[in-house]
């Protein structure tokens, strides 16, 4: 799930205005697209790709490794399965507020046709100086640079913000990887971690975790065997319980997924956890035993 | 989005073809005495979209029409949760002989449909799951197909349902098409109820809507209850911002659900108090400006954190909304910015040009400010 530059990425809802925008930010950073996708204007090309009717055409004439898809939520099961039946390995779904039984469809398809979903309702992947595909900021120097440390988040404006504090540290990002905020997600936080674990480019990893669900305590599990060193921060500890927090998935009920639940599984799983973003790139910079060079 | 009882039973179990008891609606004491003339020995219901209606005693025995009208008195006006009792459900007495429970819900983490039965039935499935984890049987579906009657079948093996099984077995079997059809986020029936006469019958039901999914639901969505608001939320709902007021006087506008939920905090971690959750992430960017209203308009705030950190929501767009609603509203309280991410260079020059403050570097000191100044 580290996308690289090699990797021929397809748009789904390339022709509207936010796949546009982004579009054109990919293609500039670096990212390999070959096509997009939209019925209606197949055979026209739009900021500089060719469109096809269908991610099975697109896959047969230019070849679909990822595909990215900019798709309202009513729409999205049908582009993600026909995603999945085309082939693509590795499906990127930013849509948020899809249908809860659209998205078990999507898992179901997914699952068929052995696809590798990211999301729902992810900000997508950045591979620092070399492509990334979503909406996360690649582009802006002061955010993303390139460097040794994996970044696994739910939430895109919060991966943004730790980002930026560790650039801002002197500590560049191998990767960052968007799950997602949705309660069912195609990509855990222990998925993520494995992958990350086993990249050669990687030397310490944070996670960028919330309240709610059960996958941080997954995640824990799996922590116990990385040598590598983990810092974490969890967003939520101030939350009030039982009340969603617009990610469908951070809501509090009994001990279920609770702030201090998911530290305790965590520290017991070897990662440091840290209370403010400030926190991470210090305990990261310890952790790999270097100096940062921005002020702690 | 939540349904009350009454709703669940007509819109959904009674078009799915699962027996529910003789009822009928009533807002008035006067309504519940007509209803128990026709109906006879009745069970008056209060009708709030919330667990715990037995024990917070809104559902209560008549047996005649005057009884009826006492007990309907008593409940009517009622508080039950966050809720006030206005309507009630007039329904015929049943005979239970044995109780059972019965659920359709996402399994989130296998990511597919889960049909949950327990002969336990009549009491919170989280205490029989906590006091008697064997007595939970489970039945995971395939999101591309219905159980099958074998499935079915299974699931209720050796549980000594005598001729009760065919009927359960259909109602598990309409409840999840339902489940289905209905988009379901939980679909729930405690108690479904065995009768002396031999009929099952479903006695109460839990109906919640996936919220994602009321778009295409929209001939049943009219008929669901909104959350208890304050009239700060109501406001932000109208505007489609999710807003949560909360008691603290830091007020807090920032992008993403993560950022806003870390925004509290670290407002929290310097020893101050949040005052809301106010999301504008995702397509809701474009709205600050009467997110910047909103966040004012809570009279408990003294200090405001915007924090903005631009990943799809672009920052320029949002200090524009903000700089905007800043010169129409003038704000009386200080106010601390932080801004990073897509568009920072624009929208940090946009808040210095227009409104002369220096954007802070650091989320964490701009925070630090506010909940100092609150103080």
């Amino acid at each position: 799930m580290i996308v690289r530059k090699k990797d021929r990425v397809v748009v789904l809802g390339i022709t509207g205005k936010q796949g546009t925008f982004w579009t054109e930010k990919m293609i500039a950073y670096g990212t390999n697209v070959v096509g997009g996708i939209n019925p209606k204007r197949a055979g026209e090309s739009h900021v500089g790709v060719p469109i096809f009717a269908s991610t099975a055409e697109a896959a047969k004439a230019v070849g679909a490794d990822v595909a990215v898809g900019f798709i309202p939520p009513p729409m999205a099961k049908e582009a993600a399965v026909s995603a999945a039946e085309a082939g693509v390995k590795l499906l990127v779904v930013l849509t948020e507020h899809i249908p809860a039984q659209d998205v078990m469809a999507m898992h179901a398809a997914a699952a068929k046709h052995g696809t590798r979903i990211v999301g729902p309702n992810t900000a997508g992947m950045v591979t620092p100086g070399e492509c990334f595909v979503g909406i996360m900021p690649a582009f802006v120097p002061s955010v993303f640079k390139p460097g040794r440390v994996g970044v696994i988040s739910r939430s895109g404006s919060l991966g943004t913000l730790v980002c930026l504090n560790l650039t801002r540290a002197g500590l560049g990002q191998s990767a960052f990887i968007g799950i997602g905020g949705d309660p069912m997600l195609g990509t855990t936080t222990r998925d993520a971690l494995e992958a990350l674990d086993q990249d050669a480019g990687t030397d310490a990893i944070v996670i960028v975790g919330e309240i709610g669900g059960g996958m941080e305590e997954a995640a824990a599990e799996y922590a116990k065997r990385v040598a590598k060193p983990m810092v974490a921060f969890i967003a939520g500890a101030a939350a009030p319980a039982g009340k969603k927090m617009g990610h469908a998935g951070a809501i509090v009920t009994g001990n279920i997924g609770s702030y201090a639940g998911k530290r305790k599984a965590l520290e017991a799983g070897g990662v440091v956890v840290v209370d403010t973003p400030a926190q991470i790139a210090p305990a990261v910079a310890a952790g790999l035993g270097v100096r940062v060079t921005a002020r702690m | 989005m939540n349904f009350e009882e009454h709703a669940a039973k007509s819109l959904i179990l009674h078009q799915a073809g699962i027996p529910i008891p003789r009822g009928i609606l009533c807002k008035t004491a006067d309504e519940a005495a007509q209803a128990a003339q026709e109906i006879g020995p009745c069970v008056v219901k209060a009708q709030v979209p919330t667990g715990k209606r037995g024990k917070a005693g809104g559902i209560k025995l008549a047996n005649t029409p005057q009884e009826a009208q006492q007990v309907a008195a008593q409940i009517l006006g009622m508080r039950i949760g966050d809720y006030t009792v206005e309507r009630l459900l007039i329904e015929e007495q049943a005979r239970i002989v044995r109780e059972f429970y019965l659920a359709v819900l996402h399994d989130t983490a296998a990511r597919k449909p889960l049909i949950l039965f327990s002969t336990e039935g009549g009491m919170d499935i989280e205490e029989v799951a906590a006091a008697k984890p064997g007595a939970i049987r489970r039945l995971p579906v395939d999101i591309d197909n219905v159980p099958r009657a074998r499935d079915i079948a299974g699931m209720l093996e050796g549980l000594d349902l005598g001729a009760a099984e065919q009927q359960i077995a259909q109602i598990v079997d309409n409840l999840y098409r339902a489940y289905r059809t209905r988009d379901a986020e939980l679909l729930e029936i405690n108690p479904l109820a065995l009768l002396g006469d031999g009929r099952v019958v479903a006695l109460d039901c839990k109906f919640v809507l996936d919220d994602s999914s009321v778009f295409r639901q929209g001939d049943i969505a009219g008929a669901g209850s909104a959350p208890p608001m304050t009239d700060l939320e109501r406001r932000g709902a109208e505007a489609g911002l999710k807003l949560i007021q909360l008691d603290g006087n830091v007020g807090v506008l920032a992008n993403g659900a993560g950022l806003t939920m870390t925004t509290m905090d670290v407002i929290r971690h310097y020893g101050g108090t949040p005052a809301n959750f106010l999301e504008i992430g995702g397509e809701a960017y474009t709205k600050s400006e009467i997110a910047l209203d909103l966040v004012l308009s809570n009279p408990g705030v003294k200090s405001l954190v915007i924090n903005f950190c631009g990943a799809f929501a672009r920052t320029d767009v949002m200090a524009d909304g903000v700089v905007k609603a800043w010169h129409k509203l003038k704000p009386k309280v200080p106010v601390f910015f932080s801004i990073h991410g897509t568009g920072e260079v624009e929208a940090v020059k946009l808040v210095k040009d227009e409104l002369g403050i220096e954007p802070y570097d650091f989320m964490e000191d701009a925070i630090q400010a506010a909940v100092k100044a609150a103080q």
